[in-house]
């Protein structure tokens, strides 16, 4: 096989799992852009959040101790013991569904049948409030999360890859823990939402508010659902973009990534979010290795926004996008 | 239960109630009306008389529409229900089949139906069997089950609708416009399956209808409104030979029928005599 394929392949291979890392997050959009037609501005922002507070609660470090220092002259900084991660993913899990709760009972409650921008601009509010509690609860610093899972080269990829084509592949093992992790969240997400009472109240909601409503269905509950799950998703994104790079406050701009995306795959299709990041990611390597060469670097920045703009022009509702029903 | 005495139950009673859109449209101004348990009620009328206000205020959607009751009481068995949780409402036993049928687009016939159940806290063997039921009177929609709700036909949107509501085993159906939309002959298939539902199941209706010749075929009762009043009331009978209604409603006159043209003025210069 010739070299330049070879390389090609490896990329792709990279971009794939890339393309995970983007999936996540825009996974979380999706599915409170189903559940309420509220594009929430501050999943990113929960991501970090959470990510945020499961290091805190990992390191034992205190929360708002740089708050609680400056207001009583006090040297507090940790309590002194680590939460095994085994029990700290869960203790971030119900903050993340107590953040549901308050989100729904002090901004949802209070804008029930506003306009979709009006919520929309609510989600900005809840975005910059939610970085900033995140600074003085956890305080500002990068901070290394490590949750047991693998890293570095997987030495698997490399030996199989180099028996086959005399050429071994790097991969990252974090990066394959991401793929399957994901893949087993979204085999969740869609036995939850075809298979159960709440799943299909969940989707009955997607599809029409006031005809929910009419059957007994409590929109309050739904939301808080929907917000607790894309909480926990976020969790999810948190982690893996955590473990990859730390977890620092740009974590927060991978909502950005996520946009193109969700352009791609359609607002509203959970399997349009992951093939829509898979594509990018995939595209953004590949375009980046035979354009490189010939348009210099750096096209990974602005890859995949172009590509969203195609999908525009073409086909706005995207690749997976529910198709608006109209009867003749 | 049955009731034997001659002179029937009040279900629902709704004292004099007032409904502000927006806090400032008055679309109810004051509207009585007893709905007997075990009976078919109808309420008449044309377009913005507030017929689906009535309905809406009384399974409290209204507030999803940025309406309110200001004024007045609704007694669901003697219970004030104003103000109550629309889920609430559902578990005690009223539930609404929305104008325009409203059914979920992208969910399966039988998955719109199973979304009706979901107040219900019986276990699925009780809904297996309630869906089994719906299936008996509807059995177009069996055949249908597992097409998508948004591909169905007017006729299957509206059965479907009606079929959820009665997986919450409710005591009473508020109906609006059953027959919007629909070709007469459905229309009548329609009405057939609610009168065999009230008659066979015991389920009370308190429908809402333009469709007056049909609607007061089937009712025991009827109220007439217009401008967000109840201006006539009686039994269905009784309204159906009523000079005004005929004229009015039914379009027939001892003179024959007439141009709706000479109806509106003629319904015109009875409002000012009013």
């Amino acid at each position: 096989m010739p070299d330049t394929l070879l390389f090609a392949l490896e990329a792709s291979l990279n971009g794939l799992t890339a393309g995970v890392m983007y999936a996540l997050v825009a996974l979380g959009f999706v599915l409170i852009f189903k559940a309420s037609g509220i594009f929430n501005f501050a999943q990113g922002v929960m991501a970090l959040f959470a990510a945020l507070t499961l290091v805190g609660f990992q390191s034992g470090q205190i929360p708002f101790s740089h708050l609680i220092n400056a207001m009583f002259g006090t040297r507090l900084h940790h309590f002194g013991w680590n939460m095994p991660t085994m029990l700290a993913i869960p203790a971030t899990v119900l903050v993340m569904i107590a953040l549901a709760i308050l989100v729904e009972r002090f901004i949802l409650k209070h804008l029930v049948n506003q306009e979709p921008i009006i919520l929309f601009m609510a989600t900005i509010g809840l975005a910059y409030f939610l970085e900033g509690v995140g600074d003085i609860m956890w305080g500002a610093e990068v901070k290394a999360l490590d949750v047991g899972l693998p890293k570095g080269m997987s030495s698997a990829v490399d030996e199989a890859t180099f028996n086959w084509f005399g050429y071994g592949f790097y991969i990252d093992r974090l990066e394959i823990w991401a793929a399957g992790i994901a893949a087993v969240l979204v085999a969740v997400l869609t036995v939850f939402s075809q298979y159960t009472k709440q799943g299909r109240a969940l989707r009955a909601v997607a599809d029409d508010h006031q005809a929910a409503l009419s059957v007994g269905i409590s929109l309050r509950f739904i939301w808080v659902l929907t917000w607790s799950i894309a909480g926990i998703v976020a969790l999810v994104a948190g982690i893996m973009w955590g473990s990859k790079s730390g977890v620092q406050f740009s974590l927060s701009l991978i909502a950005l990534k996520a946009l193109p995306v969700l352009i791609l795959g359609g607002f509203t299709s959970i399997p349009g979010a992951i093939v829509g990041g898979l594509i990018i990611g995939v595209g953004e390597k590949l375009f980046d290795f035979f354009m490189n060469p010939i348009i210099g670097g750096a096209t990974e920045n602005w890859f995949a926004y172009m590509l969203a703009l195609v999908f525009l022009l073409f086909r706005p509702q995207g690749l997976f996008g529910e198709r608006i029903i109209e009867r003749v | 239960m049955l009731d034997a005495s001659p002179t029937q139950t009040t279900l629902l009673e709704v004292n004099n109630i007032e409904v502000l859109y927006n806090h400032v449209i008055l679309a109810l101004k004051g509207v009585s009306l007893d709905v007997p348990k075990g009976g078919i009620t109808a309420i008449l009328g044309g377009n913005g008389a507030g017929k689906s206000t009535t309905l809406k205020a009384i399974s409290n959607l209204i507030h999803s529409e940025r309406g309110e009751v200001t004024k007045g009481s609704i007694l669901y068995e003697g219970r004030n229900v104003v103000g109550l949780d629309p889920a609430e409402l559902v578990k005690s036993g009223v539930v609404q089949v929305m104008e325009g049928r409203h059914c979920f687009e992208h969910l399966t016939v039988e998955e719109n139906l199973l979304t009706g159940a979901y107040t219900r806290t019986d276990g699925r063997g009780a809904v297996a069997a309630e869906l089994e039921l719906v299936y008996e009177y509807f059995p177009r929609l069996k055949e249908r089950r597992k097409s998508q709700a948004g591909y169905t036909s007017g006729g299957e949107q509206q059965m479907t609708a009606i079929g959820r509501a009665l997986m919450s085993r409710p005591s009473m159906i508020l109906l609006d416009e059953p027959s919007m939309g629909l070709a007469p002959q459905l229309v009548e298939q329609i009405f057939e399956i609610v009168a065999r539902l009230n008659r066979e199941q015991g389920v009370t209706f308190l429908l809402a209808e333009q469709n007056t010749n049909v609607a007061l075929r089937y009712a025991t009762t009827g109220f007439i409104m217009e401008n967000g009043r109840i201006v006539m009331e009686g039994k269905a009978q009784d309204l159906r030979e009523n000079p005004d209604v005929k004229e009015f409603y039914l379009g027939m006159s001892d003179k024959g029928r007439k141009s709706f043209r000479d109806v509106r003025s003629y319904r015109r210069r009875k409002r000012w005599l009013a």
